[in-house]
């Protein structure tokens, strides 16, 4: 292995006539890990990731694969997970992972491929009758199919139930812990500190933080952060010595002190039925860095 | 309930307005059609017969002048003269001329198998008929005559690999790189021509097969055979689907709406259907239209395919058709290669 970074990525711009989608983004990723690029929905990560798979040309910057630029045998060497992929129709869960598989020059063990991806029940199943979740796993398994060392997941549990997701995690980190590098789009913080080595917390196109979950955290955010159900007034608010935000159904109160803070609230009276109070999360340190919603 | 109705009337009424592509092949393509057809089939050519005259000045006798001028006068009948009657008598053994006369000996010809033939010896013997006698002698036709079944048959097929190839290939690849299959194929080793090629060689399998089963089950059930060789006719059929696939996945290179490529493939099939000789002959039409039939894959196809299974014509018989087609071919691929794109926008 002569390379330090498995990919590295200078200055990426994608410029569309009415967008900048990517605004000069850089960052690099040691082998083995799994980096995130975290976003709301918008934020370009989608548009980064294609224009770093090939699918997209970038307009300007600079992409390295293995220390050296991509070639035309890219594609045979990673593992792409698209986000939103029909599967071909009429093929069953087997001849589809084998139709990719034979689309290789290197295929990865079928039987690593159904194990690790949890396939064995529906091996038999017509692609059209296969739940959310099972695509998300096939199409995991496609990723696979060449046994990549750079495996690209765009929002694999999008739209996917709890339980669902919770699987998925249990294969991605499965994969990762066989010394695959694995690159993931997603906008579930949870996800990211879940799973990612590093993360790249994106917005309006620009990376905004990069490193580690826990520096991140240490870095940008302190304190305690108490969530609040009731309507609260907003001068009251603007007295308290401490940062708030009004989401979409609630009240989030950053604070250093947060027995100060509470006591201030209930001597104004404030309702503290379904108050929580919890450690600050990338959530909480995106909200800060960027002044909004990560679901905005 | 009316204003939920009134709602989903609306509602799916600006869907449909704002879809331009779709409004626009459901206002101009049936004008195309009734235009282009009014043009090419316009009252004063609209025939439902046609009559093949070997022409001479000298007529045998007064009598027979007076009674081919009686016919003549006959509507819905449309004369094409011959020099030849070898010639003449070729065609009407090939169904592309309904009855024969030559003027000068007071014989006519008609194919027995025609239902159109039928038909105008018919008005032959009403416009001629004096007292009880007609002064034209029927003679029977020379040499072998095609049934017209046997005529017809090819250009049936014809017109199914036609179909089965554009809207086979181009209205499925449409749909898969709508819904993302080829933009998933695209981050793989694959490259568009091995995938234009697989789309290809899949069809013409497919073709291949069910045009062999159609032909199987006609010839059980109407008994006619095939007066060429198989391989002869292999090779039109494979020729003429790799033809118009390749034209279909020209359709397709870049389309991503099922309803523009559908809209782009019927106004690619019908002209075909109707220029190509599969139901009704175009002897006799008008020089730009045999022209424009000329240029179309469905044309030749059916013709070779006629020649082979009809006359028994060989692959050399054939070859400046088979050239034509293939180098169609040549071309639809080429465009199609170059403006492939695996997805949409």
């Amino acid at each position: 292995m002569d390379y330090k970074y498995i990919l590295e990525v200078e200055g990426l711009v994608k410029q569309y006539p009415e967008v900048r989608a990517v605004d000069d983004i850089s960052f690099a990723i040691e082998p083995g890990i799994c980096f995130g690029l975290l976003g709301p929905n918008g934020a370009g990560k989608t548009t980064s990731i294609e224009v770093i798979e090939g699918i997209v040309k970038p307009t300007q910057g600079k992409i390295l694969y293995k220390g050296r630029s991509r070639t035309s045998t890219f594609h045979e060497e990673a593992g792409i997970q698209l986000q939103s992929t029909e599967l071909p129709q009429f093929l069953t869960v087997k001849e589809t992972l084998q139709m990719y598989r034979n689309l290789y020059r290197v295929k990865a063990d079928m039987d690593y491929l159904v194990e690790t991806c949890r396939l064995e029940d529906i091996l038999k199943r017509d692609n059209r009758k296969i739940s959310g979740g099972q695509k998300q796993r096939l199409l995991l398994a496609i990723a696979l199919a060449n046994d990549p060392d750079l495996v690209f997941l765009d929002e694999p549990t999008t739209g996917l139930d709890p339980q669902a997701r919770r699987h998925l995690w249990d294969i991605v980190t499965r994969i990762q812990q066989g010394g695959k590098t694995i690159i993931l789009t997603t906008h579930y913080m949870e996800e990211a500190e879940i799973l990612c080595d590093r993360i790249a917390i994106m917005d309006h196109g620009k990376i905004i933080a990069m490193d580690s979950p826990e520096s991140l955290l240490n870095r940008y955010t302190t304190g305690t952060t108490i969530v609040l159900e009731s309507d609260v007034e907003q001068s009251f608010l603007d007295s308290m010595p401490c940062k708030w935000y009004r989401m979409q159904d609630h009240i989030e109160i950053q604070t250093e002190s947060p027995d100060q803070c509470i006591q201030q609230l209930m001597q104004e009276g404030v309702t503290l039925s379904g108050m929580s109070v919890r450690s600050p999360n990338l959530e909480d340190l995106f909200l800060k860095l960027t002044g909004h919603d990560l679901r905005a | 309930m009316l204003r939920r109705i009134w709602t989903l009337f609306s509602a799916r009424n600006r869907e449909f307005y704002r879809d331009k592509s779709t409004l626009g092949w459901n206002v101009f393509f049936p004008l195309f059609i009734i235009v282009g057809f009014s043009v090419l089939f316009s009252s004063d050519t609209q025939n439902l017969y046609k009559v093949g005259i070997v022409r001479n000045d000298e007529v045998a006798t007064q009598q027979i002048a007076s009674q081919l001028k009686k016919f003549r006068e006959m509507q819905y009948l449309e004369f094409i003269e011959f020099k030849d009657r070898d010639d003449a008598l070729y065609k009407l053994n090939h169904h592309r001329i309904d009855l024969l006369v030559d003027p000068t000996t007071a014989e006519y010809w008609v194919s027995k198998t025609s239902p159109k033939g039928y038909v105008v010896e018919k008005i032959l013997q009403a416009a001629s008929l004096q007292g009880n006698t007609t002064a034209f002698k029927k003679q029977s036709v020379i040499g072998r005559e095609v049934t017209y079944i046997e005529w017809l048959f090819p250009g049936i097929l014809g017109m199914n690999i036609m179909f089965s190839s554009l809207f086979g290939v181009g209205y499925v690849v449409v749909r898969y790189r709508k819904n993302g299959v080829l933009k998933r194929m695209s981050v793989t080793p694959v490259r568009p021509y091995e995938f234009m090629t697989a789309q290809i060689m899949s069809r013409i399998f497919v073709l291949l097969t069910t045009t062999a089963i159609v032909y199987t089950g006609t010839v059980l059930i109407f008994g006619f055979e095939n007066h060429g060789s198989y391989l002869a006719l292999l090779i039109v059929f494979a020729l003429g689907g790799f033809t118009m696939t390749s034209l279909g996945l020209l359709v397709a290179s870049r389309i991503a709406s099922e309803e523009l490529a559908e809209g782009f493939l019927n106004i690619i099939t019908w002209p075909m259907m109707f220029l190509s000789e599969v139901w009704f002959s175009l002897e006799g039409a008008r020089p730009w239209v045999k022209n424009v039939s000329g240029v179309l894959p469905l044309t030749h196809l059916v013709d070779c395919a006629r020649k082979v299974i009809n006359d028994g014509a060989s692959i050399y018989d054939l070859r400046y058709q088979l050239l034509s087609l293939a180098v169609m071919a040549l071309v639809f691929l080429t465009m199609g290669s170059l403006l492939f794109k695996w997805q949409r926008g």
